[in-house]
């Protein structure tokens, strides 16, 4: 199908970006990548009345680390940040779950902070950020804000992005010394979308594990090493997530998933930690 | 600030395998329909249009892009490759294409555009590719003649050329 009619207005700089989501609050859809936005479009999913392209923004266009993150802008896409020679050591989750995102062809055009606006709860850019702990930069004509990944996804493809607000950036927290992660997921095809994904952070005696697929939203739990019961805490996870029967996956596939799959992430970050 | 009304066609240009075209298009216009329909260059395909076949693969900026996922306005200025850009000027196939030939690595050939333009891509970036990065690549598309095993066949070759 072909999407229905909309304006366009590719603003100059990030100012004129917020003055027209100002002006035109919901009405408007701002698309950077459009990986996500554009198949929306296509199967008339969205209907925006403005389309506000913010892709060649050039100061959304660069990462950068500032203080203990890597702060990626809005404009920089998923294959950008693959191409960075120092992301396996500055964000090494990022770099074992980007290969993942979509296809090689669609990792050129699709931006990070366009995986986190959108909120897929399968998407592995949501879960890392949520593993990792790191934080959304929201931009509007009356200021800006951070909000810590687990205020910033409200559930299925929501957000906590009011209207008028740009996201700017996306902070990714750099790797802890010591710290070990692993990253893997189950999918038909590589690069489609992940029936369950997993990551996983050891760092300081305890584990953070972190789940996509399953609830409305990545799901994160915490616990220490020393826990001997690691397959009773993965089946508890596994029914608390409250799986679904899908075309793709039943729930107890799902729940296997975790259970079976959840040891091997914990183990392998465990190993890659010192 | 570029304002284009949704209702009015605009004019847009961009580099099309190597020379400057333009033509007319509404905002909602799909780069693969804007390069078919008002270009005339009907080599890439149009499969799924919501990113997932491949078959529209082409690329823009040195990069392999979906070309449904890419709106006409958005090319305006760009530097556009498409699979009519890969043979010389008299007709003669490039490397990919003849081992393409070679290996039967197209039967209906719907697919082929795209992939020959992902591959493209890959070689472009990675003279020598290892089997998993062009499975990766290769992974992007689908092919529903089921010819993996030629298209993979052809690509090894290619990667294996001194």
């Amino acid at each position: 199908m072909k999407p229905p009619r909309f304006d366009y207005v590719r603003p100059d700089t990030v100012e004129e970006a917020l003055a027209v989501l100002a002006d035109f609050g919901d009405e408007a859809q701002v698309i950077a990548g459009g990986q996500s936005l554009m198949a929306m479009l296509n199967l008339r999913l969205a209907g925006p009345r403005v389309l506000v392209d913010i892709s060649r923004l050039e100061a959304l266009s660069t990462c950068q680390e500032t203080g203990d993150c890597l702060e990626i802008g809005a404009a920089v896409t998923q294959a950008d940040l693959l191409d960075r020679a120092d992301l396996a050591e500055a964000v090494p989750l990022l770099a074992l779950a980007l290969p993942h995102v979509g296809h090689a062809q669609t990792r050129n055009r699709g931006t990070v902070c366009g995986s986190l606006a959108h909120g897929d709860p399968s998407s592995e850019l949501p879960l890392c950020l949520a593993a990792l702990e790191g934080q959304v930069v929201l931009r509007s004509t009356r200021g800006e804000r951070r909000l810590d990944a687990a205020q910033f996804q409200t559930g299925l493809l929501s957000t906590a992005r009011e209207a008028d607000e740009l996201i700017v950036a996306a902070r990714f927290p750099l790797r802890r010394a010591g710290a070990g992660h692993a990253f893997a997921e189950v999918a038909r095809r590589h690069g489609d979308f992940a029936i369950v994904g997993l990551a996983a952070v050891a760092h300081d005696g305890q584990v953070r594990l972190g789940v996509a697929g399953i609830a409305d939203r990545p799901e994160i739990r915490e616990w220490p090493f020393e826990r001997e019961d690691i397959d009773a805490v993965l089946n508890r996870l596994a029914w608390d997530l409250d799986a679904a029967d899908d075309l793709h996956a039943s729930a107890r596939y799902r729940r296997d998933i975790v259970r079976g799959l959840g040891p091997k992430v914990i183990a392998e970050a465990r190993s890659c930690a010192n | 600030m570029r304002e284009l009304n949704g209702a009015a066609r605009h004019r847009i240009g961009f580099t099309l395998n190597g020379r400057a075209v333009s033509g007319w298009a509404e905002p909602r216009l799909l780069l693969t329909d804007f390069l078919r329909q008002e270009l005339g260059e009907t080599g890439t395909h149009v499969g799924c249009e919501h990113g997932i076949c491949g078959a529209c693969t082409i690329r823009i900026d040195g990069r392999a892009v979906r070309g449904c996922l890419y709106l006409a306005v958005q090319a305006d200025g760009r530097e556009v490759q498409t699979v009519e850009g890969l043979a010389d000027p008299d007709g003669a196939l490039n490397a990919l294409q003849r081992a393409f030939r070679k290996h039967h690595a197209l039967q209906c050939g719907y697919c082929t555009p795209g992939l020959l333009m992902s591959l493209t891509d890959l070689f472009a970036r990675t003279p020598r590719p290892s089997e998993a990065q062009i499975l990766d690549v290769v992974g992007g598309h689908l092919c529903r003649c089921t010819g993996y095993a030629g298209i993979m066949a052809a690509a090894r070759e290619v990667a294996a050329e001194p």
